[in-house]
């Protein structure tokens, strides 16, 4: 009796976890660890493993006695960490959380209809292939006077035409990102708010608040685990994010972030790529990162306790 | 603190009409109860008066001033929602405190207003609680706080003491009341329950389909309803409504003829009579009890005689008679309301009796 159920149970366990587990494995576990496995090897083109070394990440740092840690960062590590965290915190605090949770107080007080419309020109870059985005916003900045927003500095406001490729690299990155990745904020934030019963907003206007002591006291609580959920999400999303850049600036120095460094060293068509076990390497930092940074923003933003408690009450 | 006006509010959702012209005119510091069933348009006629809803025809005064296009924020009113709408991020201070953040009243003065009216409705221990950690009636306690402590010119009461026990509903109907007297705040309050109204109320609304069906005093609501939806929406057990025929000779009622008094149009009418003024006192109209529910204090009967089954009520806490046991009932002309069955309307000068 105990014997087949338990049976049953095992089978169970096996029939409706199983194939879960083997996509979990093969597809997110498998890969982490071939990763941390070819960062210690020096696989290059060939593709072949001759030897274990930790030479790889030697290309990144260089031991130093007068460094605390007992190591400095190389020039190119350093540029890539700096740019990555210019790149990941400007596009996440404008655009992924203030400027999606803008989009989502101004549509969401709208009229529906219009403001069901406003969501989906948000939604629009999203929909479209990345090719077009990316040719849509080279067509915005190309640096002679074709680009719109040149014919707009121009002819709109008399001023002289801008190179943003050129001069304001991460400006360019950044914004061409948050384009994109304001929507997604926008959509979870509107949701959201639609969540919170009626009753509330009734409450606090007879209590005499006025359309920004509502959106304080009564929207912004109700926003927490909202926002701290995209903050960490977005966060590992721009930290390996390369395509955008890549479209956009190619293997330009200026915007060569930790995603990017990777990717041009391994699969990127031209010189220098296919160093398969420095791309690892530099990988295996990046998930690192990632790690330590979910768990950071976990902390700071209290996901724990949000997780455990739900703050909306619906009656 | 404010006479407050309905003229001529109608309120639409789209085609179908919640608040249907509805007048009314509350003298200051007055108590109105709002009496109706389910989906009538009592929490729509409230919200028009707080200033959440805009009336789609008529106009609202405070104290003579229109006062339509006037915010919620602006127009002083305290509201108890049927569903409570505690913030659920503040704990209950911080909810009782929240109206008087837009007062600009000191710190120190507000937290001790909020103390004094947490005492008032008995939640001083919940303070430092959140909404979640409430059950129901302490959260409508709260509400009630949070809608006095800002002393409103009007008070609104949607159904706030239904999630209550028996005994503190007694004594929150008390405490509402005296606190009513004392800020001499205008009230209005929606409920379900008559006792409530009746106990509670200087007037009594009665509203059925987005229309006022009567106002009154509890009394006159009683004894002289207007409209056979009145008769049989106020008082517990119902009223019993026979149809029968007024004729030159009397009330016929299937093959019984009852004496009146009174006009004798001829045309069908409906004969309300209250279960507490049906006598079976040995003489009257035959009849055989159905049924005996023992409600405490009272037994309710239901008979079944020539009139049809009939209710009434014998202060007798143990069943006196049993079913199946045959009685006679009777009842006076002065306790008998007469409605026009045709246009369910209350006929005057006319009664009947058994
Ligand atoms: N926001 C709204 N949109 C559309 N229809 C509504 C809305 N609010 C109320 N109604 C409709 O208006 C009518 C009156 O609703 P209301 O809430 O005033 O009823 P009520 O008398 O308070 O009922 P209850 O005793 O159940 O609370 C109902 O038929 C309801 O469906
Ligand atoms: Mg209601």
């Amino acid at each position: 009796m105990s014997a087949s159920s338990s049976y049953r149970q095992a089978t169970n366990f096996a029939v409706f976890l199983g194939p879960a587990l083997v996509f979990l494995l093969a597809l997110l576990v498998a890969p982490i660890i071939v990763d941390l496995v070819v960062a210690f090897t020096d696989m290059a083109q060939t593709v072949t493993i001759n030897e274990f070394t930790t030479k790889q990440f030697g290309k990144l740092v260089h031991a130093s006695d007068d460094s605390w840690l007992g190591f400095e960062l190389r020039g190119t590590f350093y540029r890539a960490l700096s740019l990555t965290a210019v790149f990941v915190f400007l596009t996440l605090t404008i655009f992924n959380v203030t400027f999606g949770l803008i989009l989502a107080l101004t549509t969401t007080a709208l009229p529906d209809r219009l403001g069901a419309f406003f969501r989906a020109v948000w939604l629009l870059p999203r929909m479209a292939p990345s090719v077009v985005y990316a040719l849509l916003w080279i067509w915005v900045v190309d640096p002679t006077e074709r680009g719109l927003l040149n014919q707009l500095l121009v002819h709109g406001f008399g001023m002289a035409p801008v190179n943003m490729a050129l001069n304001h690299p991460m400006a360019l990155i950044v914004i061409s990102n948050g384009f994109i990745g304001a929507s997604m904020g926008m959509l979870i934030l509107t949701s959201s708010i639609r969540s919170i019963p009626q009753h509330l907003f009734h409450a606090a206007r007879a209590d005499g608040a006025g359309s920004l002591s509502v959106i304080r006291h009564v929207v912004l609580p109700a926003l927490r685990w909202p926002l701290s959920y995209i903050t960490v999400f977005q966060t590992l999303a721009l930290l390996v994010s390369f395509e955008y850049i890549f479209l956009l600036m190619g293997s330009s120095r200026s915007t060569m972030t930790m995603a990017m460094l990777a990717y041009t060293k391994t699969l990127a068509p031209g010189i220098g790529s296919g160093q398969y076990a420095y791309g690892a390497a530099i990988t295996l930092i990046l998930i690192v990162i990632g790690m330590v940074s979910a768990l950071l923003l976990y902390r700071l933003t209290n996901m724990k306790a949000l997780l455990a408690k739900p703050r909306i009450e619906v009656h | 603190m404010a006479r407050v006006e309905l003229q001529n509010v109608t309120k639409d959702w789209g085609t179908a009409k919640a608040v249907d012209d509805i007048s009314l005119s509350l003298e200051q510091g007055e108590f109105a109860a709002v009496l109706g069933p389910s989906g009538c348009g009592k929490s729509t006629t409230l919200f028009m008066l707080a200033g959440i809803y805009m009336p789609t025809r008529g106009d609202i005064l405070f104290d003579g001033a229109r006062v339509n296009d006037v915010e919620a924020r602006d127009r002083n009113v305290g509201i108890v929602f049927q569903s409570y709408a505690l913030y659920p991020n503040m704990t209950v201070l911080q909810n009782i405190l929240f109206p008087l953040r837009f007062k600009k009243v000191p710190k120190a003065e507000a937290e001790k207003s909020a103390r004094e009216i947490a005492e008032l409705v008995e939640i001083s221990s919940l303070l430092d609680r959140k909404p979640s950690q409430l059950s129901g009636g302490q959260q409508q306690r709260v509400a009630l706080a949070r809608a006095l402590i800002k002393k409103p010119n009007l008070l609104l009461l949607d159904e706030p003491l239904s999630n209550l026990d028996a005994t503190l509903r007694l004594s929150m109907r008390m405490e509402i009341r005296r606190i009513q007297r004392e800020l001499g705040v205008t009230t209005i309050l929606v409920t379900h329950d008559q006792i409530e109204a009746m106990t509670m109320a200087d007037r009594i609304i009665c509203m059925n389909a987005g229309r006022i069906e009567q106002e009154g005093t509890p009394e006159a609501l009683y004894t002289r309803p207007e409209t056979v939806f009145a008769a049989s929406f106020i008082g517990s057990p119902p009223i019993n409504l026979l149809p029968g025929e007024l004729t030159a000779d009397g009330l016929r009622i299937g093959e019984t003829l009852l004496a009146t008094r009174g006009e004798t149009n001829a045309r069908s009418v409906k004969l309300g009579i209250r279960p507490e003024h049906v006598v079976a006192n040995g003489h009257g109209i035959p009849a055989e009890i159905i049924s005996a529910e023992a409600l405490g204090r009272e037994t309710l009967y239901t008979a079944r005689s020539a009139l049809g089954d009939t209710r009434f009520l014998e202060a007798t806490s143990a069943p006196k008679y049993k079913a199946g046991e045959q009685v006679r009932l009777s009842f006076d002309a002065a306790h008998s309301i007469l409605f026009d069955a045709e246009r369910d309307r209350r006929l005057e000068g006319v009664s009947a009796h058994a």
